[in-house]
């Protein structure tokens, strides 16, 4: 499934997930080798009012600082951010972060495909957007904009994905450069 | 599909000069991000092909203009939203404001008003309403008429039920409103003491003192530099003591109020202590 592309040096790394997503990064971030060159975002579909952060869920499983952001953070290479529930998160050309509480998209708050398209409006040709386990579709097309910006795609194989359903979505809409299971997106991640 | 922008950073950028000088309502200090994804939002619902079609009716139709504003701006809100806010509020924050003569409290941005019935209802429950004045401000004017007249979709009823007990709520929540087919309309008494005013946070200046000010997932839509701006009018609003209460993902910690401001306990509330 892989083309052959220069890789241009990523610059942030953007994970959207649904339902059977958290387990996946349970195993994708905590293997995750530190010294990162860019920043890793992750927004996932998740209940809003639990009141446990996913800061601390993840931070002392892995080995890199994990931030749920607030508005306005900085997004530095090395970290991984992750979303708030139920705001939309977007980029700055500062490279900061704004959270944006209007309405849904896909039933979706926050929805990926919003986040997507941001990073790679910014982030252009040096945007990687990974695409993992659920069952709508939102991120599909945010996908396939990253991949038009001349971004790095990788969609999780739906043989894998606990609901396949987002990333068959995506797989319909366009063909991305990768189609990997959860161990080759960990070592992919770790040869950026 | 997601839609190429209609309207770049460029076109974003004049557009926004024109609207203040020539409307006075002033979005440039607006997070980008956020703003051009609302104005391409609106080309795309009002069908504008191009960022000359959109420009040429939000100058020369004035009947546009309020159609413009109440998209650019988010009017998305909930009753007691955010309940473990509502909790630290209630109690924590409105007893200390119950030992003063009068309270004063000031919700910035309060779009249709489903902050302003929940900040009123812990009034009453706390038995301050009668000393309580609160003023509801907002940009936009058409959001301030729905804030009068207190209706709302019975289908939200559900949801703003459980957050007000998830709250700490313990009343019958459904004795504040009354329902009518698919509207309920809340109690008249609950807005005796509300002021209800329009008040630009970007442009307008202080025009009184408050214990309380509430200004909730409003800066999250302006930049930095507004942010601080709007810090520093809360800051010259607010009496010594008083309370500043925040969206729960907003933050003082990139502005000087940072020195002067103390946060309460886990919730986006800081007491002025300077």
């Amino acid at each position: 499934m892989e083309k052959n592309k220069i890789n241009l040096g990523i610059e942030i790394l953007v994970i959207g997930g649904s339902a059977g997503s958290f387990e996946v990064l349970l195993q994708i971030l905590p293997n995750i080798k530190p010294n990162l060159k860019f920043a890793v975002l992750v927004v996932l579909h998740r209940k809003h009012n639990s009141n446990t952060s996913i800061a601390d869920l993840f931070g002392n499983k892995t080995v890199i600082p994990v931030y749920e952001c607030e508005d306005k953070d900085n997004l530095m290479p090395g970290n991984i951010y992750f979303a708030p529930p139920d705001y939309h998160l977007l980029i700055e050309n500062d490279r900061t972060v704004s959270l944006d509480y209007s309405e849904k998209e896909n039933y979706s708050r926050p929805a990926i495909d919003l986040t997507f398209k941001s990073a790679s409006d910014i982030y252009k040709e040096k945007t990687a957007g990974i695409l993992l386990s659920g069952a709508n579709r939102d991120g599909a097309d945010g996908l396939k904009y990253i991949s038009e910006n001349y971004g790095t795609t990788i969609v999780q194989n739906p043989n894998e994905a606990e609901i396949s359903t987002m990333p068959n979505e995506a797989l319909k809409l366009f063909e991305p450069d990768y189609v990997l299971g959860t161990k080759e997106i960990i070592e992919l991640i770790n040869s950026f | 599909m997601i839609a190429a922008d209609i309207v770049s950073d460029e076109d974003l950028e004049l557009l926004l000069i024109e609207v203040a000088s020539l409307y006075g309502y002033d979005f440039t200090e607006y997070s980008k991000a956020s703003i051009k994804r609302r104005i391409n939002r609106i080309c795309l619902i009002d069908k504008h092909k191009s960022f000359a079609e959109l420009r040429y009716k939000v100058l020369n139709d004035q009947s546009y203009l309020s159609r413009f504003i109440e998209e650019v701006t988010v009017n998305v809100t909930e009753m007691f939203r955010d309940p473990f806010f509502y909790k630290e509020l209630k109690e924590k924050i409105i007893p200390q404001l119950g030992v003063n003569p009068y309270i004063k409290i000031w919700i910035a941005g309060c779009s249709t008003g489903e902050e302003v019935y929940s900040i009123s209802i812990l009034l009453h429950e706390a038995n301050l309403a009668h000393k309580s004045i609160i003023y509801a401000t907002d940009i936009n004017p058409t959001v301030l008429e729905k804030a009068k007249t207190g209706i709302y979709p019975i289908n939200q009823m559900k949801l703003y039920t459980e957050n007000y007990q998830n709250g700490g709520g313990t009343e019958d929540f459904s004795s504040y409103y009354s329902a009518n087919y698919d509207h309920v309309s809340f109690k008249e008494y609950l807005r005796k003491n509300v002021i209800f005013s329009t008040h630009n946070l970007a442009s307008d200046r202080s025009f009184n003192e408050f214990q309380l000010i509430i200004c909730r997932n409003v800066l999250i839509y302006f930049d930095k530099v507004l942010q601080d701006k709007v810090f520093n009018l809360f800051d010259a609003s607010l009496e010594p003591l008083g309370y500043l209460a925040l969206g729960s993902k907003e933050t003082i910690r990139f502005s000087n109020l940072n020195q002067t401001y103390k946060q309460i306990e886990k919730e986006k509330i800081w007491k002025k202590i300077k």
